[in-house]
């Protein structure tokens, strides 16, 4: 009893970041992650439940009191295998999970005071096992001679295949783009997740047996029915969403107004932001907006600002409370100095003679009753129309589903949006075979909720295959 | 990586034509659809309309116009070397119909682009006038192969230097005037081409199939770089083309989207060319 009063007194200990001001004029990661001791002390906060409620919140199940344990007895490689029973990309969840909704969220620390940093100590031992240079092989069982096609080498499609190899299934990833990754090397940029640890666990994949075929877009150079015809005994779809939503007003076509997909796929995999060292250009603005107030609204306002930007707006049509990003993101923007309209919505937008946005008009907001999301509906004020001057927009208002996979598959039931059907235990569609998970059947969601979906997937593949002897 | 298993350079080395190994996407690619390449690890994606596929040799042939480093660089490369990333087959193919007389215009490298579709538009038994057009005699590409590809070719050069003395649309007005059983113009070439071309044909009201070179990246619907106003409405080239109804598209919008990145062009285009010492 004692000796967890002792490690109740610990505070939680903060993570090392790059000073704001700074970091504003660079790419490079913002925080530094902890050291062996502060990640020491901080694994000693937690209290080695019984009965461990953060485990439920993780949609993959990481042994989150096991791996803790074994980082305050300083045994940090042992800790990172152990997370790595559960979870092929630790040093990405560390660093995109929204931990503080899933296993932080449980902890019974939190109840009193602040939950035990699980997010940042998975991030700890995923770095500490890499740089040590260590990062040892789990044993692979004999080859069940099963094929599985993964389409999408997104966080549900990567996830899916570590673990079937790891059972012994051959599995290739089939790729659209030209790197591995989906959304974490196109979306999510550099100084939230560096790409080099993206390549790092993309590397342990492939070393563990997974092959990655490039450049293949499913639907287009091959069709769901041609890989099975070439004997792939079952095809899981994680292709993510795909398709960028517009607001549909006028103007919305000039130049300098992007999709955030195009915005931070030409910063992040096609590496604009290190024009013309790298050959794609990405147009910078002095005054940039942001339609949006999601993570990724964050992102590109971030990389905008980090782009040389004088002034980034957060333009978004509901308040604060409503800001569907995470807490720590907006924290990290408005650290930053990005700035926030709320209750702002554009209705059109201004160009020059050469069809460059100079401008846009907004109308004011109010928050009236919730709507079906559950959240105050926000309502235009008539007549509070005004204008400000932007040379750059990012529209960062959501995406829908891409059909261009999905319109290629004969019976394969989709919803109104188009999105898959898809059963939410075991990601089996309307058809036989043909799993599905991520983005592509919730909707746009996060990364670790598409790595449980290939999780399930996996587990259900995997017994069918068993089962079919 | 795809190897480049024969080049030759067209219309006074502007132009530059690649036969490339790629054998699923020879199998898969129909007329009108394009490619994307990326020629090395810093390099941007670019998206190219196949000239021609070859199924049993498992080719394809690409066709560009140098104008820009990328373009630039790729006329580098070498039979034997290797493009680092090609991805295709992509965009809806050509909508192909037996429909009686058409008409093919093409100008500059769109040429290239039209070709396979003036091919597969005679073998199913349509007439094919084509008209092909260049500033100049020595800038002409794909005489004989569009020869060959029609019925009637037509030719015109701007200064007059060969064939027909002015633009592709004084002589497709001719044609219209002459033959009132033109059921389908199709244009393909520089923007302000094809928008002449569907001026010319709205009086006589044929409809007019323009193929949009618009900026892309994915080149999969994913980014909405490519998009173009048709009929009012916002469609992505890359997916929902790139062949559209030309009376319907905003090319004034297109040209203008086409030059968003000039200034970064130049950049880029001028740092290559001191490094390759020119």
């Amino acid at each position: 009893m004692a000796e967890k009063e002792k490690r109740e007194k610990i505070p939680r200990q903060p993570m090392p970041e790059q000073d704001p001001k700074e970091r504003g004029k660079n790419f490079n990661e913002v925080p530094y992650g902890y050291t062996p001791e502060l990640a020491q002390r901080e694994a000693k906060r937690c209290l080695q439940c019984k009965k461990p409620k953060c485990i439920e919140g993780c949609p993959v199940g990481v042994k989150i009191p096991e791996f803790i344990e074994m980082v305050a007895e300083g045994n940090f490689i042992a800790a990172a295998k152990k997370v790595k029973e559960d979870n092929s990309l630790p040093a990405i969840c560390g660093r995109v999970c929204p931990q503080e909704v899933q296993c932080e969220v449980l902890c019974v620390l939190g109840k009193k005071e602040e939950p035990v940093a699980i997010g940042r100590l998975e991030r700890f031992v995923a770095d500490y096992e890499r740089a040590q240079g260590v990062v040892e092989l789990p044993e692979i069982p004999p080859p069940t001679g099963k094929r599985v096609a993964a389409v999408g080498s997104g966080p549900a499609g990567l996830t899916l295949a570590g673990d079937l190899v790891k059972l012994g299934h051959q599995v290739t990833i089939f790729e659209a783009l030209h790197k591995p990754g989906g959304v974490l090397v196109y979306g999510i940029p550099e100084f939230r997740l560096p790409k080099a640890i993206v390549e790092a666990e993309v590397d342990y994949l492939k070393r563990m047996g997974v092959e990655i075929k490039y450049n293949y877009v499913i639907g287009k150079i091959l069709t769901v029915d041609e890989l099975f015809e070439m004997g792939y005994d079952a095809v899981f779809l994680g292709v993510g969403a795909g398709l960028p939503v517009f607001m549909n007003i006028p103007g919305e076509n000039l130049c300098g107004i992007y999709s955030a997909n195009e915005y931070l796929t030409r910063s992040n995999l096609m590496k604009a932001y290190l024009f013309p060292e790298y050959d794609t250009p990405i147009a910078r603005g002095r005054n940039v907006a942001v339609i949006g107030g999601g993570n990724v609204a964050m992102d590109s306002a971030r990389t905008a600002l980090r782009l040389g930007a004088d002034n980034v707006y957060i333009v978004y049509r509901r308040s604060k409370t409503e800001l569907p990003a995470r807490a720590e993101e907006v924290h990290h923007a408005e650290e930053e100095g990005i700035q926030f309209k709320f209750l702002t919505n554009p209705v059109r937008f201004i160009e020059n003679e050469d069809g460059w946005v100079v401008g846009m008009e907004c109308i004011q907001m109010e928050l009236g009753e919730p709507d079906d999301s559950g959240r105050r509906r926000p309502v235009p004020i008539e007549g509070s129309n005004f204008t400000m001057d932007m040379d750059l927009v990012v529209i960062a208002v959501g995406t829908g589903a891409n059909p261009v996979i999905t319109s290629t598959v004969p019976n394969l039931e989709l919803n109104k949006r188009g999105y898959i059907v898809a059963d939410p235990e075991t990601g089996k569609t309307s058809r036989e075979g043909i799993y599905a998970g991520g983005d592509i059947v919730t909707g746009a969601a996060t990364v670790i909720l598409a790595m449980g979906a290939g999780r399930q997937s996996s587990t259900a593949i995997h017994e069918c295959l068993i089962s079919k002897g | 990586m795809f190897k480049i298993l024969k080049k030759r350079e067209m219309a006074d080395s502007t132009v530059c034509h690649f036969n490339v190994e790629a054998p699923l996407i020879a199998k898969k690619a129909r007329p009108g659809q394009f490619v994307v390449l990326r020629p090395n690890e810093t390099g941007e994606r670019i998206p190219l309309t196949m000239a021609g596929t070859d199924p049993e040799r498992g080719t394809i042939d690409i066709i560009f116009q140098v104008v820009g480093k990328t373009t630039a660089l790729l006329r580098t490369f070498r039979e034997g070397d290797y493009i680092l990333d090609v991805i295709g087959p992509l965009g809806r193919p050509t909508h192909l119909e037996k429909l009686g007389t058409v008409i093919c215009v093409g100008g500059g490298t769109g040429i290239a682009v039209l070709y396979p579709i003036t091919k597969a538009l005679k073998e199913i038994g349509n007439h094919v006038i084509s008209i092909i057009g260049a500033r100049t005699k020595d800038l002409l590409i794909l005489e004989e192969e569009m020869g060959n590809a029609s019925n009637e070719l037509f030719i015109t050069t701007d200064d007059g230097s060969y064939g027909r003395h002015g633009f592709v649309t004084d002589a497709m007005k001719d044609l219209l005037e002459e033959r009132k059983d033109v059921k389908l113009v199709v244009g393909i070439g520089p923007v302000p081409m094809m928008k002449f071309v569907c001026k010319t044909s709205e009086p006589y009201g044929v409809k007019t199939m323009v193929s949009l070179n618009a900026i892309m990246v994915d080149a999969t619907g994913m980014c909405g770089a490519c998009r173009a106003t048709v009929g009012g409405k916002t469609q992505f080239c890359c997916v929902d083309g790139p062949e559209f109804d030309g009376h319907q598209v905003d090319f004034d919008e297109l040209m203008k989207r086409q030059a968003a990145y000039l200034k970064e062009e130049k950049v880029s285009y001028e740092l290559f060319l001191k490094e390759h010492g020119q």
